[in-house]
Order: structure tokens, then C-alpha cells, then sequence
């Protein structure tokens, strides 16, 4: 059998363009396990011994000592600060992380014309539930939002995301903003943390329970503002706080009903 | 066989130009939407899919749907589509393009676009879809120019590509089955959470998708010597009427679940998209043209008698293309987002840059697909018989 030069050329070509892609994709998929063995276990990351770890991290929203205007706006305005979250005013580009919402928006389904206007009107604090089973990290097409291994934090990367907006169809709470446009301008210069990154335009964002004072034996911004009325700790921990509060008083979570298994919980009266 | 398309009338080039100006309009819209952000869009917070991703669904649907002449033919024998697969070949081609298109505008980092497939995520159903699109463009490019570069030699098609056909065969209710599972696997969105999703979307595909498919063959018969075929049109028809039959009765499924059940979930969505709900009802106009454009399409296309009147044809394909356009390429996705998870209302409505830009991604679509026409009917033309030997020229 003979070939001539063009078939020559076009079964060279193909190999080539074979054997690259395939050689890419193993090596990219390999490389990807890895990434994911990595974490807190891996003996390579140091860690700060004063880190505050858990199994689950999870918090307990006591909305009986929110009491006054002030105390809602303590909070947020803790987390906003430090994570310079932007105040872009236009309420269809707004970035929030922790926010105020009624309980019959917060909790869609549960309102009943004979509650009280009390608290059909009560404002709830919101945030990410760092659910158990996420949909936004199901969605996700580039490991940009992930479930931390060692403690469940729901985790962003905004240097792999690609702004997709796929997580923020898939959350059904809401917890997730988009930059519309750059932050930047938007974020107080006298009050800018320099200790936390801003964002750029065009990435998702969301609370992730202060990931960062974690690693150095600090308490989430909210909690540490809240005098109490947030309560944080392992879930997994029967010894811990937020335990003993979920097996001692009535406690609700938002949205049950779709399987996402919220890891905030509230607490009413 | 390029060089058939850089020949062509005063007609052809007036179309180029006006293409080419289209996109240029949109490219300037889409440096201004790179420099500040989607921020210069429609979308926000709460609905924060829109005009975009609404188009990359539709035209997923009008690239499935060329399976629709591809079927028949080679799986069935039937002769007369034999001169038309290529058609529906090629407008799968311009189809993927503008999905591919569709989504690249629609991202906020979008250098960050290869990030998709260095970090391959198997859990994520974009992956797959991204996966199942590449894949089904070549398929397409593959047969499409093969079979077209063997009618131009006068030879049968090698026979190596009949595997490659078969699986495209298969490979087209994929692509929009997995594009359904972008939207149905969702907790939360209510209007989207519905078992027949990936069954719709097939539907309302195929019988868009050849509307489509039907207007573009009497403008190439009108315009070229190139004759499709009247039995190919008339077969086409059939095709149409029956899978729009199917959309609307799917679409009635939806309404009888939520309606009947009564849960105000999934009752709300539909009601902001055909009522409004407590004075915001931006779409409901624009519901409603598509429900009264279906209804036309319906009373055209289900008598024989009409339908066989080409003039009416015409204007019941017109009728089923928009009415679709409209139903999923923009009340499907806005309509998933309404009522956001906190049951408050944020409307949306694209803007003037977004327009420019979906318009231009459109004219891209049409700008390969006049290339591609040009390529296969100056080839038909030149082979004046088609390989059953019947005239195909007028």
C-alpha cells in the first residue's frame, strides 16, 4: 500500500491533534483528583494551630434577641465592612452577603392570613445556609463554588469563575450576587479592609462563614457582632453550642421541603 | 468548494453587507457590555438570565430539529428529503455557532471561557452540554461536507460516513435533552421543575426548527434554480403540524398540573408570565402575541387544505417560528426567575446594547448559514440532477 503526500499529511495531523487532546485530558483529570484529595488533612498546608475547626460548621439565628433596628444593622454592617461588600444602590445589581428579609418572603409557603402581623412582618437575617447537599455546587462548571471537605463551608473561588450565573438559578435562597459591573468605586475607600480581596466584575459572590477568620481563631464577623444572638459552632459536635441549642428549643430552617439541607437554623420567641 | 460563495449577485453581496454591518453594530455593543460588565443588560440580581440564554436555548432546539430531514432519509429512504439534508445539515451548523455565541456573551469572565474545560466538572449539566454541542457541530460540518463534496464529484457519499450519520441521528434529541436538564434539575424554580421539560423542548424544537428549515427552502427556491422539492415542502409540513400539536399540548400538561394541584408555586410563574401578578406584567403582552400567533399556526397548519396552499404555509411557519421564538426564547428563562426564591417581583427587559448584541450574534448565525447555502446550491445547481436522477434545477 502506498500514500501519497496529502494523506500522509492528513493521518499525521489527526494523530497529533489525537495524541495532544488525549495526553491534555488525562493529565488535566488527574491533576483535578488531586486538587480535590487536597485540603485541611493535606500534611503540606500549614495551619494556623489557633484555626477554629469543625466537622460542619453551622449557626443558629436566635431572632428573639433581635430586638431593635440596631441589632440587625450591627451584624450586617460587621460582614459588609470587612468583606468590602459594595454599596452599589441600585437594588438590581446590589451585592449582599447577610440582609434582612420578612418572614413571610423568608419563609415563602409558611405565611397564613391569621399570623400575627408581628411576625408575618419580622425581619429574618439571611445568608448562604451553606447547605449540606448544594445545589449551587452541583451546577457550578468549574469547581469555582465547592463544598470544603474538612467543614462544609459552601467555598467561592472568584479567580475561576466565569460568571456563568448558574449557581444563582440554582440556589433557591437567594444567597448569591452577581458583579454587575466593577465593585470597586462603590466600596468606601476610608473603610476599605485591606486584609480581604475585593472582587472584579463579572464573578458570583456570597457569605462564606469568614472563612478567612476561621483559619486564625476568629469567630464569622456576623456572630462576633451579634452579642449572641448568632450562635456558631460544629454540627457535628454533640458537646457544641449549636447543638445543644437545636436539642433543647424548637428550631426551623428555610425551605426544607427541596433536600438541600440548610446548616442555619433559626429560632423564634 | 469555497469558492462558490465568493461569487454571487448583486443581491448576495447587498446581504453580506448588511449582515456584516448588523455585527459590526453589535461588536461595538459588545465591547461597551466587556469594558463596564453585564450590567449594561436587562438582567439582575434576580432574573439574572435573560435575552442571551434564552436564545442559546431556542437555537439548541432549531439545531436539534435538522434531524428532522436527516431521519427520514437515511434511516426511512425517503428520496424526497434526499435533496434537502444537507440544508438541514447546514442550519444546524449556524445553529450551534449562535448557541456558542449566545452563551459566550452571556459570561461575566469571559477569558475565563477554557476554565470549563480545565476544570472539567462531570456534576455540572453545562459541562455536558458544552460536550454534547462541540461534538454535534462536528458531526454536522463532518456529513454536511461530505456528502456535498461527493454530490459535486458526482459520486455516491464514502461509505465511512454513514456511521458518523447514524450517530448524529442520535446525538440531536441529546443536545436538547441535556439542555432541558439545565433548567429541570433545579430546586426552587417551579416553572422549570417540571418531568416533561426535556419533552417540550423536543417538541417546540421540532416544529420551530423545520419552520425554519421550510422558509429558508422557498427563499433558496425563489432566489437560486435550486428546487427543494414540492413533496420535500409538503412533507416538512406534516412534520411541523404534528410537533406543534405535541408543543401545545405539552404546554397544557403545565397548566393543568399547576392549576389543578393548586400549589401556588408552580401556579405563580405562569400567572406573572399570561396575568401578571400585582401589577407587574411586562410579558404578558408579549405571552399573549405568542399564544394568539400559536393559535393562527394551529388553524393553518392542521387542515390539509390550508396547509397545502404554500402562500399559507408560509405564514403558518412565520406564525409557529415566532410564536416559539417568543415562548422559549424568552418567557421560558425570564419566567423561571419570577417570582425570585423570596416571592418578591423583579421584572425584566432587555436593553438597547443587549438587543444590538443578540441581534448581531443572529446575523453571525445567518452570515454562515448564507456561506453554507451558497456552497450547496451553486454545487445542486452545477449537478443539475440529483442522484435519483430527478431534476433539481429549475
Amino acid at each position: 500500500m502506498s500514500i501519497d503526500r496529502r494523506q500522509f499529511l492528513k493521518i499525521a495531523g489527526a494523530s497529533a491533534l489525537l495524541g495532544l487532546g488525549g495526553l491534555s485530558t488525562s493529565h488535566l483529570l488527574l491533576r483535578n483528583s488531586l486538587e480535590a484529595a487536597q485540603g485541611l488533612t493535606d500534611p503540606s498546608v500549614i495551619t494556623d494551630p489557633k484555626a477554629l475547626v469543625a466537622k460542619r460548621w453551622g449557626m443558629v439565628v436566635d431572632m428573639s434577641k433581635f430586638k431593635t433596628e440596631e441589632d440587625y444593622k450591627r451584624v450586617m454592617d460587621a460582614c459588609h465592612h470587612i468583606h468590602n461588600v459594595p454599596t452599589i444602590g441600585n437594588p438590581k445589581e446590589e451585592i449582599k452577603w447577610i440582609w434582612k428579609e420578612t418572614y413571610e418572603h423568608a419563609f415563602p409557603g409558611q405565611e397564613d392570613k391569621f399570623l400575627s402581623e408581628e411576625i408575618k412582618h419580622l425581619p429574618f437575617l439571611v445568608l448562604c445556609n451553606h447547605c449540606e447537599n448544594p445545589p449551587c455546587v452541583r451546577v457550578c462548571p468549574t469547581k469555582a463554588t465547592f463544598k470544603r471537605k474538612s467543614d462544609g463551608i459552601v467555598m467561592m473561588d472568584m479567580h475561576r469563575c466565569i460568571g456563568c450565573r448558574f449557581c444563582m438559578a440554582g440556589c433557591p435562597y437567594g444567597a448569591r450576587s452577581f458583579n454587575y459591573r466593577d465593585p470597586r468605586p462603590f466600596i468606601d475607600k476610608e473603610k476599605e479592609n485591606l486584609e480581604f480581596p475585593t472582587r472584579m466584575k463579572g464573578v458570583v459572590e456570597k457569605c462564606t462563614f469568614c472563612y478567612e477568620r476561621l483559619a486564625v481563631g476568629l469567630k464569622p464577623a456576623c456572630v462576633e457582632a451579634s452579642k449572641g444572638a448568632l450562635i456558631f459552632g460544629d454540627l457535628e459536635d454533640t458537646n457544641s453550642e449549636v447543638r445543644r441549642v437545636l436539642s433543647t428549643r424548637y428550631s426551623f430552617r428555610r425551605k426544607p421541603e427541596l433536600g438541600t439541607h440548610p446548616s442555619v437554623y433559626y429560632l423564634i420567641g | 468548494m469555497l469558492e462558490t460563495a465568493l461569487k454571487g449577485s448583486r443581491k448576495y453581496w447587498v446581504w453580506i453587507f448588511f449582515l456584516l454591518a448588523v455585527i459590526g453594530a453589535g461588536f461595538i455593543s459588545y465591547l461597551y457590555q466587556f469594558r463596564v460588565g453585564l450590567g449594561v443588560t436587562g438582567m439582575s440580581r434576580d432574573v439574572s438570565w435573560g435575552l442571551y440564554i434564552g436564545q442559546f436555548t431556542f437555537l439548541v432546539g432549531v439545531a436539534a430539529s435538522g434531524v428532522m430531514v436527516v431521519l427520514p432519509y437515511y434511516l426511512h429512504n425517503y428520496k424526497a428529503f434526499g435533496r434537502i439534508t444537507v440544508l438541514g445539515e447546514f442550519l444546524a451548523i449556524a445553529a450551534v455557532i449562535m448557541c456558542m455565541l449566545f452563551i459566550f456573551v452571556d459570561m461575566g469572565q469571559p477569558l475565563r471561557v477554557l476554565n470549563v474545560i480545565l476544570h472539567p466538572s462531570p456534576n455540572s449539566v453545562m459541562f455536558f452540554d458544552m460536550l454534547v454541542l462541540s461534538v454535534y457541530l462536528f458531526l454536522n460540518i463532518l456529513v454536511g461536507w461530505t456528502v456535498l463534496g461527493a454530490e459535486r464529484k458526482g459520486l455516491p457519499a464514502p461509505s465511512w460516513v454513514k456511521p458518523f450519520i447514524i450517530i448524529s441521528i442520535a446525538w440531536a434529541p441529546s443536545i436538547h435533552t441535556v439542555t432541558a436538564f439545565l433548567y429541570a434539575g433545579l430546586p426552587g424554580r417551579h416553572l422549570w421543575l417540571t418531568a416533561i421539560m426535556a419533552a417540550r423542548f423536543l417538541a417546540s424544537a421540532f416544529s420551530g426548527g423545520p419552520s425554519l428549515l421550510l422558509i429558508l427552502a422557498l427563499i433558496v427556491r425563489k432566489y437560486t434554480k435550486f428546487d427543494p422539492g414540492k413533496e420535500a415542502i409538503q412533507a416538512l409540513s406534516k412534520i411541523i403540524t404534528y410537533f406543534m400539536i405535541t408543543n401545545v399540548f405539552f404546554l397544557g400538561l403545565e397548566f393543568f398540573t399547576a392549576f389543578y394541584s393548586g400549589i401556588p408555586g408552580h401556579a405563580e410563574p405562569l400567572k406573572y408570565l399570561y396575568t401578571g401578578i400585582e401589577g407587574h406584567g411586562k410579558l404578558v403582552p408579549v405571552m399573549w402575541t405568542s399564544t394568539i400567533l400559536a393559535v393562527i399556526a394551529l388553524f393553518l397548519l392542521v387542515p390539509p387544505k390550508f396547509r397545502k396552499n404554500e402562500r399559507l404555509l408560509v405564514v403558518a411557519c412565520i406564525a409557529t417560528f415566532l410564536s416559539l421564538w417568543i415562548e422559549k426564547g424568552f418567557g421560558l428563562i425570564v419566567g423561571g426567575f419570577v417570582p425570585n426564591p423570596f416571592e418578591r417581583i423583579t421584572e425584566y427587559w432587555p436593553t438597547l446594547p443587549e438587543t444590538l448584541i443578540t441581534l448581531a450574534v443572529w446575523a453571525i448565525g445567518f452570515l454562515v448559514l448564507t456561506i453554507l447555502y451558497k456552497i450547496a446550491v451553486s454545487i445542486k445547481e452545477e449537478a443539475v440532477f440529483d442522484k435519483y436522477g430527478q431534476r433539481q434545477v429549475k
